[in-house]
């Protein structure tokens, strides 16, 4: 079945002027839990799997279009290493970098932008104070600031919104949630499909494609992508603008690099990463894989001059 | 600074300058981050980053005396890099929240994207620069636009990808200055603007990859041929 007879082009008519949609974006997904990058399902039975600075700039130079550093324990533990991981990010890579987990007050978020963030993502302190999003927003721009929901699909098909990585339920619906963070400000929406994270089973695409289709501002949608067709998927029909990905990638280059210290130090578990992959739906791939795969169903996105093909 | 060049990144106390100046490190160009007027007065090159409002940095502006010292700069002959919001704030005024009064360093005004149904505003993310003559088609190299030698975007090819994050657009009055457009939905408009010495972009190129270095690169080797 071809997703394209999905899209809007194939019923409305062809305009004089070629209309430009935006590029969809490619966001890597970096867990940091310490001075480590980890990788759980769910969000929870973290592993660690690397260094994150050397995932990024690996994912820098394969044409990642933005970067993701997700605390992910930093609303349980102290955040110590996170600074200066972002310190040394920030001087080899030069593409947007949002960075989320536990932010919870202005100066919170100004010691990130600080060390190099472009943009935040706050989850809890908004859902907590829903005016934050509005003083965040106005102190730094609305473009600094992106509101990030946890989602969680209920039995009854509703969706609700969480905050602690899942743990815990806001009592929110998470649709309503959205456009509330839309009209107070945020800069852009970052859905996070809990159930579907880690899992290689595809997006929720019901939920994201409500979302974006209600919020004037770009959503991101994280979780749950485990091939190419998946992130074709979010774009047609989920609607988003963006999509976050963690374990295709992450899987991908560590097969390509086990054993190298460089990237590998410490107490890594390559081998839980290899082991879960051949027993799941993931078919790992690298950035200019996918873009391939988009470009090969009209989905514009930028192509750089490093990933030119021999 | 005791020799080599001294260029200065104005800060207006919106948003984040320090990944401005990292990308004037990482092509080996010393920067430092001023507020002072007096520093601008004195600087061999001036980048006026953006992030913000238009009223709230025009207000910073002007009340700091910032302003004047930019109107000076720009007309010295000394290059100017204008980025997104600055980019704007040369313009003789905004349409953002009201009507502001810019700096007035290039005649034009400042509007808002359109946002049909569907379309995403702020634009957030990727697009090509193209030349202006060929935006709407393919780049032939031999279009009556303005040529990118000679300007911080030498050496970049027609059509190439750079990160945007804007609501609003620049229109100048003389046509003559745009550099690049872009396009978003249904418009186009003004992504690269040069008057002189001074080139706006709407883009960050300090957030586009290697590509946007180049413009930095040559910002600096600029500045490297004018100091011998």
């Amino acid at each position: 079945m071809s997703l394209l007879v999905h899209t809007e082009t194939a019923t409305e008519p062809v305009p004089t002027v070629r209309f430009v949609k935006p590029n969809l974006r490619l966001i890597p997904r970096l867990d940091i839990k310490g001075p480590n990058l980890v990788k759980g399902i769910h969000l929870e039975g973290l592993r660690v799997i690397g260094k994150p600075e050397r995932f990024a700039r690996e994912y820098y130079e394969q044409g990642a279009d933005e970067l993701l550093y997700v605390d992910i324990v930093a609303s349980l533990y102290g955040r110590n290493n996170l600074l200066p991981i972002i310190e040394r990010t920030a001087r080899e890579v030069f593409i947007p970098l949002t960075v989320g987990g536990g932010l919870r007050t202005i100066e919170d978020i100004r010691l990130v932008l600080r060390a190099g963030a472009d943009k935040v993502a706050i989850n809890t302190a908004a859902l907590r104070r829903p005016e934050f999003i509005r003083e965040a927003s106005r102190k730094f721009g609305s473009s600094t600031i992106v509101v990030s929901i946890e989602v969680i699909r209920q039995a009854e098909g509703t969706y609700e919104a969480y905050t602690d990585n899942g743990r815990e339920k806001a009592g929110v619906n998470a649709i309503q949630w959205a456009q509330r963070a839309a009209e107070l400000g945020a800069g852009e929406i970052l859905i996070t499909l809990i159930d579907r994270e880690g899992t290689g089973q595809g997006f929720d695409l019901e939920v994201t494609r409500r979302i974006a289709e209600l919020v004037p501002i770009p959503v991101i949608a994280c979780g749950g992508a485990g091939t190419a067709e998946h992130v074709v998927e979010a774009a047609v029909l989920g609607k988003v603008q963006a999509v976050a990905l963690a374990s295709i990638l992450h899987y991908n280059f560590m097969c390509h690099h086990s054993g190298n210290d460089d990237v590998f130090a410490g107490e890594i578990n390559t081998a839980f990463m290899r082991n879960r992959k051949v027993a799941s739906h993931f078919q790992d791939a690298t950035l200019p894989e996918i873009k391939a795969t988009l470009a090969g169903k009209q989905i514009e996105c930028r192509h750089t001059a490093m990933e030119v093909h021999d | 600074m005791t020799n080599g060049t001294d260029l200065v990144v104005v800060d207006y106390r919106l948003g984040n300058l320090f990944n401005v100046v990292r990308a004037c490190e990482s092509v080996g160009l010393p920067s430092r981050i001023t507020s002072l007027p007096a520093d601008v007065a004195g600087a061999d090159a001036v980048i006026l980053p953006g992030v913000g409002a238009f009223g709230d940095a025009m207000e910073f502006l002007r009340d700091s005396g910032m302003a004047d010292a930019l109107r000076s700069f720009a007309a010295s002959g000394r290059p100017l890099l204008a980025i997104c919001l600055g980019m704007q704030l040369l313009m003789t005024e905004s349409y953002e929240f009201g009507r502001h009064q810019g700096l007035g360093v290039v005649g034009g005004s400042v509007i808002r994207l359109n946002s049909p149904a569907g379309l995403k505003v702020p634009q957030v993310g990727w697009n090509r620069i193209a030349k202006l003559a060929t935006a709407n088609g393919q780049a032939n190299g031999q279009s009556n636009s303005q040529s990118w030698d000679g300007t911080l975007l030498q050496g970049l090819r027609d059509g190439e990808y750079m990160y945007f994050v804007h609501s609003y657009y620049v229109v100048p009055d003389d046509s003559g200055v745009v550099l690049t457009t872009t396009r978003y939905g249904e418009t186009e408009f003004c992504s690269t603007l040069r008057a002189g010495n001074i080139l706006g972009c709407q883009f960050h190129p300090e957030r586009s990859g290697p590509q946007g270095l180049r413009i930095y690169q040559q910002l600096a080797e600029y500045l490297k041929t004018a100091g011998q």
